[in-house]
């Protein structure tokens, strides 16, 4: 269990004007300025949960993350992971956790993979046997095969990923935390990190925590959601609340035989997008049936599908709302 | 991590830092060429000394006193600070703090794994020594070697632990390399790397008795070359051993304190 109690993290911050003089002048006096990178959020992670961090760039969603692993020391809050202070980093907590993230690497670069696994087998203490099989389940599931005899810096990205990923896993972690696990990772990748991650918390009823701009990430893996905007809970729930809130309407998505005028749409709900031989509609939940009904009935459809908005468009109009909130608010 | 822990993986730690070590050999060959330093000033001081002795050195001990150098700094050098500093800017500290390995033990692993490396080419200097020389300047007795081996432990921990206050001060100054630059100055001077500390005049000779650096090079290299009788011995080791008790706690404490400060930068 995560348990997360008015967390604050605020970064003392210099700041000074570009060019020489401020350059000159910043030697011998400086202006610092304190910014609230977490500004008080509270809320409570059940152990096997999958939560998807989500906000926009600088949003406080990394820095909770460095929290919840012991990296950050709060400025002030109380924060507990199963039971432990992260902070006090002490061998027990760090024994239970792994955060990977897509831009920093715990794989030795000059060395295969294989040896990061053999380190970190002797680091936490993993019995041989149950080290090996859990390799074994590793290079089965991530499809690693002969690329962990290969040195690190020799492997593609995707590759390095997977190898990542196996790396962090050796001591089955009962807490994962992710930062952006996919990013860089072409399509295909990213949905075999995804089926990996879900398939790891469902085998061992791992805990995770997902941070990733990706919503394809979050909607494939995370039912409940947690946002953040500057440093501020905006949201905690699931996705789908969270759809029906920001965005009630439906996308009806008619794609025609033949090219169809704006004029023939007449009446179906406002138009989001149109080609000549398609058109994605926005519709009301309750009238989704008859503009169903009456598209058909008088346009020549020759496929249909109804969508909820895009989560990209439901977490802007979000992130605008709660901006406007906030200003209005000060 | 306890330390009983931490000694039951240093097996896996050490093959692992090895053959890191190992990785890159044109840059092994240029490590083993950047370490003559000895060498050069072994040829300076005999070209001066062919004349005349210098203070109580003639060219043979200046010899064995410059080979002795050039050992005990490959059995007792330490690259943390210049680690710590790069870590900590790129954040990838971050790594090594999610481990249950306390990274004062753990880059402390790491160095020592270079030692074995690091004996490629000391063994034969010492061959090339003992040949030229012959094998009366080592030290005669079990007693003698216990305490060399006490005093070059003793100096690659001072040495240790300077690098990891200097690189502890990163987290505090954004970038601890010009410290570790100042800290490179006094001890090529007070160490007796370059010039043999014996040879200092009177006040510079007190100074460095004060500072931890002699420790380092200079005792090791004195019990080495028996240039110390029995007592001078204890003497100086328990004094080195007090320098790494001191250095061992104020680390400790400056370490606690400056990782509070660690902003995990990049990612």
């Amino acid at each position: 269990m995560i348990d997360v109690r008015d967390l604050r993290k605020h970064y003392r911050v210099h700041r000074r004007a570009p060019g020489l003089w401020p350059a000159i002048r910043s030697v011998f006096s400086r202006t610092y300025e304190t910014v609230p990178a977490v500004d008080g959020i509270t809320f409570e992670i059940a152990e096997g949960e999958r939560v998807g961090f989500l906000g926009p760039n600088g949003a406080g969603k990394t820095t909770t993350l460095k929290v919840l692993s012991g990296l950050l020391h709060p400025t002030s809050g109380d924060v507990r992971v199963h039971g432990h202070v992260p902070k006090d980093r002490d061998d027990a907590f760090l024994r239970e956790i792994m955060l990977v993230t897509g831009q920093k690497q715990q794989l030795l670069w000059d060395l295969p993979p294989a040896d990061t696994f053999d380190l970190n087998r002797a680091i936490y203490d993993v019995p041989r046997a149950e080290f090996r099989k859990t390799v074994d389940e590793l290079v089965d599931l991530l499809d690693l095969g002969s690329l962990i005899d290969k040195p690190t810096r020799q492997l593609s990205l995707g590759e390095r990923m997977k190898c990542e990923l196996a790396a962090a896993l050796v001591h089955r972690p009962r807490v994962l935390f992710l930062d952006e696990p996919t990013i860089g990772l072409d399509v295909n990748m990213q949905t075999v990190v995804r089926s990996f991650i879900r398939t790891y918390n469902e085998r061992h009823r791992a805990t995770l925590v997902l941070t990733s701009h990706y919503m394809e990430d979050v909607a494939a893996l995370c039912p409940r959601v947690i946002v953040i905007d500057k440093g501020v809970l905006a949201y905690d729930g699931s996705l789908e609340q969270l759809s029906r809130r920001v965005r009630p309407e439906k996308h009806v998505v008619l794609r025609f035989s033949r090219e169809v005028d704006a004029a023939d749409l007449e009446g179906l709900g406002n138009v989001v997008t149109r080609e000549p031989a398609s058109v994605v509609l926005a519709v009301a939940p309750a009238d989704v049936t008859a503009v169903v009904s009456r598209a058909l009935a008088r346009l020549p459809v020759e496929d249909l599908t109804v969508q909820n908005p895009p989560l990209e468009e439901v977490m802007s109009e979000l992130f605008t709302r709660s901006r406007v909130e906030r200003e209005a608010a000060s | 991590m306890s330390l009983a822990r931490a000694l039951k993986a240093s097996p896996t730690l050490f093959r692992v830092g090895f053959a890191g070590a190992v990785a890159y050999r044109a840059e092994l060959l240029v490590w083993m060429l950047s370490t003559t330093t000895p060498f050069v000033m072994l040829a300076l001081f005999s070209a001066v000394a062919a004349e005349q002795p210098i203070g109580n050195y003639d060219q043979r001990q200046l010899g064995l006193y410059f080979i002795a150098t050039f050992i005990v700094r490959q059995l007792t050098g330490s690259w943390a600070a210049w680690e710590i500093n790069f870590e900590v800017r790129q954040g990838t500290l971050s790594v090594r703090l999610l481990r249950p390995v306390h990274p004062i033990i753990g880059y402390a692993i790491e160095n020592l794994a270079a030692i074995p490396l690091r004996l490629i080419i000391v063994i034969p200097v010492v061959v090339g020594a003992i040949a030229y020389f012959g094998a009366g300047w080592l030290p005669s007795s079990a007693v003698k070697w216990a305490a060399f081996a006490a005093a070059a432990l003793g100096g690659w921990l001072i040495t240790y632990l300077i690098n990891v206050a200097i690189g502890s001060l990163s987290l505090y100054i954004e970038s601890s390399v010009k410290v570790l630059d100042v800290y490179l100055v006094l001890f090529f001077v007070f160490s007796g790397y370059t010039i043999p500390v014996d040879l200092f005049p009177g006040w510079l000779a007190t100074l460095g008795e004060w500072l931890p650096f002699r420790y380092q090079i200079a005792l090791p290299v004195q019990i080495l070359t028996s240039a110390h009788d029995t007592e001078a011995v204890a003497r100086e080791l328990v004094r080195q051993w007090a320098f790494v008790v001191g250095l061992l706690v104020t680390t400790s404490v400056l370490w606690q304190r400056a990782i509070r400060r660690y902003g995990a930068f990049g990612g």
